[in-house]
């Protein structure tokens, strides 16, 4: 803290920037003691401070420490080193949560994206009715994935559903039953959390896309470059940090997804569609077995760790020190 | 960030369409209505829009529809004669486990829950970002960062020490326990929310209430609190959407008597036992949608606003 000399003439205005002179007395005669500074402040940050501290940062050290213990019912702290690890490598179960999430997450990423830009491109046209059409690219995400897992559920229904209606509309040996086929039941869940979580893409997409300067724009089309060019190689590249703000938003929403597997497939058929925020409670709480809950929340954390940090090294770490 | 001005003015989205179309002639060369692009354009914005439309028609439709018709038609076909029998099972008589009052009980229990844990996390964080605009101290950035990064943090990690610390507490189980979960987990998203607005005020204002003599709280109640409604609209769609829509919290820190609605929905539709109803099941699914989409539909941009901010929540 470089401002700290002037912090202590003026008690209170911490903001650093001030430079009124009428407090410069008062410090002289009455020099308050270092903690009693800014009382208020300290007292009114005090949730703020427990939560930092002892949940987010006690607690996840916790896990973490208690990860390399063999607690079943309680937590124990008898270490047993990497042992819960290498049990939760040879659990399929583990294996299976883990290749889901990779499928999902990559296909996930990939179209939502995709899907996410092209309609926050067709948006930009300067349409007719663009409140109309946001409301309803967007009331997905208002809904809990509770609700989106169970609607979907319904549509995906061999019986009643897509499947049968293709059926009777001719093309009796059409087969589309993602719920009850384990080989492709990740795309079931792929399609409804695209359904769920695109609207929110488009949104931040298309607030890149009005932060583009207008002379760009005019500047393409003087030199006759066809519009889907300019999309490709001038604007998308200068909407870069939009796109990787966007990726780690959605990346880390990824890595979270629970309640949405609960509510379509209950990780069936089988443990076709498990996955690793699933397999954490139900360890943690049905199976009595904390020690792999806490190692496989220590694996989920470094998934989360191995997305973000890189990100906010490189958004905040680079501007604090230029 | 720097359109606060208009959010007092788009109370309802049907204000500023008007306000829209209404702004005279402006932008370029009228195009023909029909040539070739804008059928392209409207066409694949208007698949795209049936895509995303399609849940919900099928809720609707299926929710009105008795059981015999709907093991004859397709999902997609209009009701033939309209009932609001599953309606009105699923709210007052549909089963869960042993009990049969159907989805009311959830309904009021998500609202217990809902209406405290807003109002205290908004307050909470409220006060720390004011606290971090234009209190700062030595180390409260520290904090804040942790917050921030813990915003990232999978909830799975933090779970257990949370239940160890609740039940030594007492409270695990409670809805004061839960409330203060919600807090805890809404902290980070609010506290930035707050801090961003309260550092774009002007600063005059906050030095001339200092030199007038007035402390910490009451710059805060009497100055920061009135020019702050627009934000704090926006920390209220936030919360209300996010807690109703909460299921791992619900599962983890509630008993069975007192599970909010989603886990109660989750318990009743994907319950084993029984003839599947899927009418009652869809009926009660679009209740537990309604609360989050009403708040949806009337804030409008606001919510947009909310989300952009609150992304990070995930």
């Amino acid at each position: 803290m470089s401002t700290r000399a002037t912090a202590s003439a003026q008690p209170g205005i911490g903001a650093g920037s001030g430079s009124s002179s009428s407090s410069g007395s008062r410090a002289a005669t009455r020099r308050p003691n270092q903690l009693f500074r800014n009382l208020n402040s300290k007292i009114a940050s005090i949730p703020m401070i427990l939560v930092a501290v002892c949940v987010f940062l006690g607690g996840t050290l916790w896990t973490v420490v208690y990860s390399f213990t063999n607690s079943k019912l309680l937590p124990r702290s008898s270490f047993v080193g990497l042992d819960q690890y290498y049990r939760l490598w040879d659990a399929p179960r583990w294996v299976i949560s883990i290749q889901n999430l990779a499928i999902y997450g990559v296909l996930s990423l990939i179209f939502s994206l995709a899907i996410g830009f092209l309609l926050a491109a067709l948006m930009d046209q300067k349409i007719r009715f663009e409140n109309t059409f946001r409301t309803i690219f967007l009331y997905p995400f208002a809904l809990s994935f509770i609700v989106t897992g169970l609607v979907w559920q319904w549509i995906l229904n061999p019986e009643y559903g897509v499947q049968s209606i293709v059926r009777s509309l001719g093309w009796s040996t059409f087969t589309f039953d993602p719920l009850y086929d384990s080989s492709i039941v990740i795309y079931g869940v792929l399609i409804a959390g695209l359904w769920q979580g695109t609207g929110l893409v488009m949104c931040l997409m298309l607030a890149g896309l009005r932060g583009i300067d207008e002379d760009i724009w005019k500047a393409s089309r003087v030199d006759g470059i066809p519009m889907w060019r300019t999309y490709l190689f001038i604007v998308i590249p200068m909407m870069r940090p939009v796109f990787i703000t966007t990726l780690v938003i959605i990346a880390s929403g990824i890595v979270k997804v629970y309640d949405l597997v609960v509510a379509q497939t209950s990780g069936g058929p089988g443990i076709a569609s498990e996955v690793p925020a699933k397999y954490v409670y139900d360890y943690m709480f049905q199976a009595q077995n904390l020690g792999q809950g806490f190692a496989a929340s220590t694996m989920m954390l470094l998934t989360v760790a191995i997305i973000v940090v890189p990100w906010a090294y490189l958004e905040f770490g680079g501007k604090k020190r230029g | 960030m720097a359109n606060i001005s208009t959010l007092n003015t788009t109370a309802a989205g049907l204000d500023a369409v008007s306000g829209r179309l209404g702004s005279g002639p402006s932008g370029a060369r009228p195009r023909k209505v029909l040539s070739q692009r804008n059928i392209i354009l409207y066409g694949l914005l208007i698949v795209a829009a049936l895509y995303y439309l399609l849940p919900l028609y099928v809720m609707i439709v299926t929710s009105m529809k008795g059981m015999p018709e709907i093991r004859l038609g397709n999902i997609f076909s209009p009701p033939m004669e309209i009932t609001f029998e599953p309606w009105a099972k699923a709210w007052a008589s549909a089963c869960t486990g042993l009990n049969c009052d159907g989805l009311s009980r959830g309904f009021w229990n998500s609202v217990r829950i809902l209406v405290p844990s807003v109002v205290v996390s908004i307050a909470v964080a409220s006060v720390s970002g004011y606290a971090l605009a234009n209190w700062r101290f030595k180390g409260s950035d520290v904090f804040f960062s942790i917050l921030i990064v813990g915003a990232f943090i999978p909830y799975q990690v933090m779970i257990y020490p949370i239940v160890i610390l609740l039940r030594e507490l007492g409270i695990y189980g409670t809805l004061t326990g839960l409330i203060i979960v919600h807090t805890i987990f809404g902290m980070p998203i609010l506290t930035l929310l707050f801090r961003n607005y309260f550092t774009s005020l002007p600063e005059e204002l906050f030095k001339a209430a200092r030199i007038d003599g007035a402390g910490f709280w009451q710059i805060f109640l009497r100055i920061m609190l009135p020019m702050s409604l627009p934000i704090f609209v926006v920390a209220m769609i936030l919360q209300v959407t996010g807690i109703w829509n909460d299921f791992l919290f619900g599962v983890v820190f509630t008993r069975p008597d007192s599970y909010p609605m989603t886990v109660q929905l989750n318990n009743i539709v994907n319950s084993v036992q029984g003839v599947k109803e899927y009418n009652v099941n869809m009926a009660a699914t679009l209740l537990t949608g309604a609360v989050p989409l009403i708040v949806y539909f009337v804030s409008g941009r606001l919510f947009v606003r909310g989300i952009a901010a609150g992304a990070v929540k995930g």
